[in-house]
């Protein structure tokens, strides 16, 4: 298939913003001069369910969505749902995953424990892994709620785009307000 | 300007580009987006009709009237609007007129996954099918364009792929010197009485050959010539897969899908050594390749059933031997041993309460079609049916008459505030007209939520968020003649189980109507969140009740790891103080936080 298409993968649970970074991972390919394509399904999992959102760019992009096995980059907003991803990736492609679990209806019912060690089992599968504290940093940075743009930052580094083009989509696509934390925020998880 | 657009944001721009007047629709996943985008243009009146029927005539009304127009809907709205849809198609149009329909190939967030392209053949007019955002935006100029030269209603198919997907869009100026709208009397075209249609019908069908005859110059109706072993006739999102997949085969890219153009297949046939179809859903396009006596490769390697993907048509291809197989991904961990995360009503979400007391009742449910839809999912487990829309109110109804008279008092449809408004009225009317003992819940949360919270005629809003007249539900379901309507707070357990089963054995119609609102509402003074409530670890014995609703505002932890023992935990920032766990606490260790 394609072989100067990047992939990326987002994945994470309804209502952690993967829309919106996806929308400026997107944004940053387009003002570097990529095309770009991505793809996602709404409806049913807004409502808490798992969510995946593809992303992809190069010279020229066909399919919106990235066919198995061939994803690049896999950007995890919560644990157990990027484990559930995992085989989307090429065996040499990188994980980034925020270090956070969110409890699923069988977990909060105490039918099941969350899975253990998953951070581990991941590592072992895709030694290209980086599991990142976002919350934390993203406090440091002055909100909490920045947390996806720390991960957005290490992403970053693993991508052939210069940095003048994220800071644009980052203006374009944050409100004026939280800016200048979410720069902030960003530059933390680049140097990560 | 370039722009990265969602399939249906290029089909807004489209729209505006077109200088198109009116936009109206019914939200259904993954159409809704459209008019929510159509209504940044000033330029166009957009609104949301109450169902797709009306939405489609208004939309020929403003047609009739010298307005372009857009009409857009699901793939099953249409199913609603086809009996306007159908005489449209005789009547034609006065200004150019496009009715959008999105289908749901996988059934993301669906009920079936029907072909629309059918409803294209069946009503005689001709469908678009754009690949990607640009085709969308240009595609729509251009139905609007086709409707006006041939004189008929044109279809713009999207599936959720196209509808749901980016990619980057030239935007273009909108088009100037349009004729003013204005009364325009032609009865012989438009008044569709025996006479005057069996006038119109052979035009329909000139019209059909026509366009079949026209589709062979088309520009959207494009031969991309590459090595001629493969030939690949596709549209649509498909199309996009199919360059993917096998980069070197020649394609036939179909840009309209009804009528086909036989000329230029033909040509294509005659070119490649061997033909395929790549299509989703129905062989809509390789059965009419079969009547042409030419043969074809579709169905027999490709399913009816599901979306296609990249992967799924490299699989059928290398079943031929025409590609090689995918990677097999091999998962060292298999996804099926973590639990799953299925979708969930919110914490405080003004439905979770009914559910658990219907469920206690051991109520049997005709369902609907919205976010109450979730009441079948565990703990809450309580739907026994869900067809289409407004189905809930008829199916209650029919349940009852065939079934026992003990019986007959479990049975209660349960239907919100939007889809009782859409087609349930009509059922109420049934209930009522023909005395049906069942019991309706109206669950009134003042907006349709599923969709992502649009307005509808009793959330008293409009589209372009002018304030309006909001339906009083007690009063319309009165004015219906139902006797007993009862208002309740459905976060009030004992009152919710009480008037629940007191008119669920009552042997005559009646509405029970809750008028808590959706907690995602962002208009100000409709949802607050209450106080917050917490559970004191030393009263909490940990018995579980408050887990029966199913909220993810309260989780369950273990004493310790792999421990049976353990007590609940409200996590402060979910929950929202609607204090229906606490009602289930025997114990009184849920209480307001300080």
């Amino acid at each position: 298939m394609s072989e100067q298409i990047t992939n990326i993968l987002l994945v994470g649970v309804g209502g952690q913003g993967i829309l919106l970074a996806s929308e400026i991972l997107s944004e940053t390919f387009m003002l570097a001069g990529f095309d770009v394509k991505k793809s996602e399904i709404h409806g049913m999992s807004q409502r808490g369910g798992s969510v995946v959102s593809h992303v992809r760019y190069g010279k020229e992009v066909f399919s919106p969505i990235v066919p198995e096995g061939e994803g690049d980059i896999l950007f995890g907003f919560e644990l157990m749902e990027t484990s559930r991803y995992l085989s989307l990736l090429k065996p040499e492609g990188a994980v980034i995953v925020n270090d956070l679990r969110i409890p699923p209806p069988s977990v909060l019912m105490g039918q099941v424990a969350y899975p253990d060690g998953l951070a581990d089992q991941i590592r072992n599968r895709f030694p290209d892994f980086l599991l990142v504290d976002g919350q934390k940093l993203a406090t440091e940075a002055g909100n909490p709620r920045a947390a996806n743009t720390v991960l957005l930052g290490a992403v970053s580094k693993r991508l052939d785009v210069a940095e003048e083009f994220w800071i644009k989509a980052l203006e374009k696509m944050v409100p004026a307000k939280a800016l200048e934390i979410n720069r902030k925020a960003f530059i933390m998880g680049r140097a990560l | 300007m370039k722009e990265i657009l969602s399939g249906n944001e290029a089909i807004a721009r489209g729209a505006y580009e077109a200088g198109c007047r009116v936009a109206c629709a019914y939200p259904g996943t993954p159409s809704t987006e459209i008019l929510e985008n159509v209504v940044n243009y000033n330029e166009i009146n957009s609104s949301w009709a109450p169902n797709e029927k009306v939405a489609l005539e208004v939309a020929i009304g403003a047609s009739f009237g010298g307005g372009r127009a857009l009409c857009t809907m699901k793939h099953v709205g249409v199913n609603v609007a086809a009996d306007p849809l159908f005489t449209l198609s005789y009547t034609g149009v006065n200004a150019g007129l496009v009715l959008v329909v999105a289908d749901d190939p996988e059934m993301h967030s669906s009920q079936n996954e029907q072909d629309s392209r059918n409803y294209a053949k069946f009503a005689k007019v001709p469908m678009l099918e754009p690949s990607n955002s640009q085709e969308c935006k240009a595609f729509t100029r251009l139905a609007f364009e086709l409707s006006e030269q041939y004189d008929t209603p044109v279809l713009l198919r999207s599936t959720t792929r196209i509808s749901h997907s980016k990619s980057i869009v030239q935007l273009e100026e909108p088009v100037t010197g349009l004729p003013e709208p204005r009364l325009i009397r032609n009865a012989s075209k438009l008044v569709m009485l025996p006479g005057n249609a069996r006038v119109r019908h052979p035009l329909v069908e000139e019209r059909i050959s026509k366009l079949s005859k026209d589709g062979a110059t088309m520009a959207i109706n494009r031969l991309e010539m590459r090595d001629s072993a493969i030939g690949i006739i596709t549209s649509g999102v498909c199309y996009q897969y199919v360059r993917e997949v096998l980069p070197t085969a020649s394609i036939l890219k179909l840009g309209m899908v009804h009528p086909l153009p036989h000329d230029l297949i033909r040509e294509f046939a005659a070119k490649v050594k061997a033909l395929y179809v790549v299509e989703e859903l129905d062989p809509f396009i390789e059965e009419q390749i079969k009547a042409m006596g030419i043969s074809v490769i579709g169905k027999q390697i490709m399913s009816i059933c599901g979306e296609l993907t990249p992967e799924r048509i490299q699989k059928a291809f290398a079943s031929i031997g025409v590609a090689t197989a995918p990677a097999v991904a091999q998962p060292e961990e298999s996804p099926a041993k973590l639990p799953p995360r299925p979708p969930n009503m919110c914490p405080g979400c003004p439905h979770r309460g009914v559910f658990y007391t219907l469920n206690q009742l051991k109520a049997y449910v005709t369902g609907d079609i919205g976010c109450y839809t979730l009441g079948f999912m565990p703990p809450l487990s309580a739907m026994d049916t869900c067809v289409c829309m407004g189905a809930s109110v008829g199916m209650a109804t029919g349940v009852t008459k065939v079934v026992s008279s003990e019986e007959q008092k479990k049975v209660v449809g349960v239907i919100g505030d939007s889809t009782f408004l859409h087609t349930g009225i009509n059922g109420l009317m049934d209930m009522v007209y023909n005395q049906s003992p069942a019991t309706l819940i109206i669950l009134d949360n003042s907006i349709t939520a599923m969709t992502g919270r649009q307005d509808n005629p009793a959330s008293g809003y409009t589209l372009m968020d002018d304030p309006s007249h909001r339906i009083d539900l007690p009063l319309l379901c009165k004015a219906v003649g139902v006797k007993h309507i009862r208002v309740i707070n459905p976060f009030d357990l004992e009152e919710t189980r009480r008037i629940l089963q007191e008119e669920m054995n009552r042997p005559e119609p009646s509405v029970i109507i809750t008028d808590k609102p959706c907690v995602l509402i962002k208009r100000e003074g409709v949802f607050e969140k209450g106080i917050v409530l917490e559970v004191s670890e030393d009263t909490c014995t940990g018995c579980r009740a408050c887990l029966k609703i199913g909220c993810p505002a309260i989780e369950w932890r273990p004493e310790g790891e792999g421990s049976k023992k353990g007590k609940a935990y409200i996590d402060p920032f979910l929950c929202t103080g609607c204090d229906v766990c606490s009602q289930l606490c025997k114990f009184n260790a849920i209480r307001r936080s300080k």
